[in-house]
């Protein structure tokens, strides 16, 4: 007797609707595993991590404030995984985003620049996102260059022109040589949603391109030939899509979006420019964006979710000293079991009885 | 000449965790699937590998601790990637995102802490010889052993049926089932080959490299590791080459950052990445007349009864 995985005859519409449910049900099952062996009273860990950060106003906000990169980022990466086009640099152009956008609010500070200068960094920041995205998406069509491989490789090159910049010419005189720029001018701030709140414009920016990128997916022809072209490649050749076009457009509208996502972190929520202003943003979206099921509205639900572990890991870590690293691992455990419960989408499980096939196959 | 000898066993040492990852990757790969989890399975080494040696005390159990932890990774892998015919792509992002965190909760213990790193050989007379003396007999056992690992890996490629096998399942795994070959059993022990690799040359770092562990330490050698087996066309013998070139790469890096060349150390410490990118499009452009790949490499397979 045997298990094999078997092909179903057309995917399972039920199992598409729970599987993100299934996984979410036996992360937390593995998670309460993990934190007995780490010797802490299970249920008081998963209250921390996911009822307590839901019960008070300040947490809510800020559930909001992260998810606002995640689901951002996760749009633009999914528009990319449905095309098979597999950028997995998004942490990068999100800091070649922050960068740019940041280059403005410094070189404006203290002089008596108007409002132009906050939509003049959103947009820098978006287009050297786009640009930065380019780059691999560039190698891939030109030179047949991995794009999975030069798109993270150039996350770790942004990561250290950062850190050359808020270390170098861009430190704050006055920051007690601290690697930072000095805070930002209020016109280079994103505004408030709520007057001494945490929620900023930066989450309505969020929910647009939500509804931007189910209108492209579900309403034009471009999304259209977006999904055909990942889904059905010799189709799409024959339909007379350019699949090469298709990788350099989701890449620069991914590069652009984490860019965006980049400088309203920082001129959001982080206030000034300086290393480590992304707790792995561009990663965990590939998690939000595979959770979502690569669908808009799926993804603004992941990204929520996600946002809820960063900040109910953090109150763990305060309240039950619950390491840091639990919610990375949280992370990895739960896109393993999104991944596997999909595969049950299009296969399901099947007792064989090898005796018995070979009988059958000498008819 | 002191100069020379020094930079020469830096980048031995250097190269050495690239070359064991990418030996193991490249077995890998030659069967037919493409595990990006090397990056998460190395970090995860690199923690237990120092953990056992912290330990025990001893180096040759760190080094055990290492692979026995990246093979247990990739077997996580397998189970997902061959036994549920999952994406092997998104599969290793999430084994690598796994990887780092799982490596931080391990190694957390004995941030701080250090060992004695590896001994190194020496053998009177010949180690003390000027110049080639330190570099061929004056080498922790990591560096000699990554040598006949890939020596032991072109010899099982292509001088044995076994290796033959591996080859075909990764080049049309449909004719290889045919042929009544356990195409899924095959590329799950090529798998785990690279697992044990990944998880050797992760604790190679602590062990031999630096004396402690720092979380992250890897900082992307994993994904420099996947590089270099494109970079080598799939082939053993051009892995040691580029190998060593990229240690050379990061040896001279350092080396520049020390001579106080005026460029700021950020930019020389980005070289070996964009290094890999330019690598990576220069070989992919030359290579236009057909690919060199494993024609079935990515691909899902799952056998019809």
């Amino acid at each position: 007797m045997q298990l094999v995985l078997e092909k179903r005859a057309e995917r399972s519409g039920t199992i598409a609707l729970v599987s993100p449910l299934i996984a979410i049900g036996l992360t937390i099952v593995t998670m309460t595993i993990l934190f007995a062996i780490l010797g802490k009273n299970p249920l008081l860990a998963l209250h921390a991590y996911f009822i307590a950060p839901l019960t008070d106003g300040y947490s809510l906000q800020e559930i909001a404030v992260k998810a606002t990169p995640l689901v951002m980022i996760a749009i633009g990466l999914s528009l990319c995984y449905l095309a098979n086009a597999w950028n997995i640099g998004a942490e990068g152009q999100f800091l070649i985003g922050a960068v740019a956008g940041s280059w403005i609010a410094v070189k404006t500070q203290g002089t008596d620049a108007g409002a132009w200068v906050l939509p003049a960094m959103l947009v820098l920041a978006a287009a050297a996102g786009a640009l930065y995205a380019l780059i691999p998406a560039i190698c891939k069509v030109k030179f047949g260059a991995s794009e999975i491989l030069t798109s993270l490789m150039l996350v770790y090159v942004a990561d250290l022109f950062l850190d050359y910049l808020v270390r170098g010419p861009w430190r704050d005189p006055h920051g007690f040589n601290f690697p930072t720029t000095a805070e930002f001018d209020p016109v280079a701030t994103v505004p408030l949603l709520i007057e001494g709140g945490r929620l900023h414009l930066g989450s309505i920016i969020a929910l647009l391109v939500v509804a931007a990128a189910a209108i492209l997916l579900g309403r034009t022809i471009k999304g259209f030939e977006i999904r055909v072209v990942g889904a059905a490649p010799r189709a799409a050749r024959f339909g007379g899509f350019n699949a090469n076009q298709l990788i350099i457009l989701t890449f620069a509208v991914s590069g652009a979006l984490a860019g965006l996502a980049g400088i309203i972190e920082v001129a959001g929520p982080v206030g000034h420019l300086q290393p480590g202003i992304s707790p792995g943003y561009g990663f965990t979206a590939i998690i939000v964006a595979f959770l979502g099921r690569l669908n808009p509205l799926g993804i603004l639900i992941a990204g929520l979710f996600l946002a809820l572990t960063f900040i109910g890991g953090e109150q763990a870590q305060i309240a039950m000293k619950i390491p840091l690293d639990v919610t990375k691992v949280f992370q990895g455990i739960l896109l393993f079991y999104v991944l596997a419960c999909d595969s049950l989408i299009l296969y399901r499980f099947k007792l064989v009885f090898p005796n018995r096939q070979v009988a059958r196959g000498t008819h | 000449m002191e100069l020379i000898e020094a930079i020469v066993l830096a980048v031995l040492a250097a190269s050495t965790p690239l070359l064991i990852a990418a030996t193991g990757e490249l077995v890998t790969e030659r069967s037919g699937v493409l595990n990006l989890g090397v990056e998460g399975m190395m970090i995860v080494g690199a923690a237990c590998g120092f953990g056992g040696a912290w330990l025990t005390g001893s180096i040759l159990v760190g080094a055990l601790f290492g692979i026995v932890a990246g093979t247990l990774m990739s077997l996580v892998f397998a189970l997902m990637a061959l036994g549920l015919a999952v994406n092997q792509v998104a599969t290793g992002l999430a084994l690598t995102i796994l990887g780092i965190g799982l490596s931080g909760l391990i190694g957390a213990g004995f941030v701080g802490e250090r060992i004695t790193p590896a001994v190194h050989l020496y053998i009177p007379g010949l180690t003390d010889m000027p110049l080639i003396g330190r570099v061929l007999f004056g080498e922790d056992g990591f560096v000699y052993f990554s040598v006949a690992l890939i020596v032991g890996v072109w010899w099982f490629l292509y001088r044995t049926r076994a290796g033959l096998i591996l080859r075909a399942c990764g080049d049309n795994h449909v004719s290889a089932h045919a042929l009544g070959y356990p195409v899924l059993r095959i590329r799950t022990f090529a798998v785990m080959f690279g697992g044990a690799c990944a998880g050797l040359a992760g604790a190679y770092l602590p062990l031999a490299y630096t004396p402690f562990f720092i979380p992250g330490m890897t900082a992307g050698r994993g994904w420099i590791a996947l590089a270099l087996v494109v970079f080598a066309s799939w082939r053993p013998g051009r892995l040691v080459v580029g190998a060593y070139l990229f240690g050379a790469v990061t040896i001279l890096q350092l080396h520049a950052q020390g001579w106080g060349v005026g460029i700021p150390s950020q930019f020389m410490s980005a070289l070996p990445y964009l290094a890999t990118v330019i690598v990576l499009v220069l070989l992919s452009r030359a290579r236009t007349g057909g690919s060199t790949a494993p024609a079935a490499l990515g691909t899902v397979f799952v056998p019809d009864r």
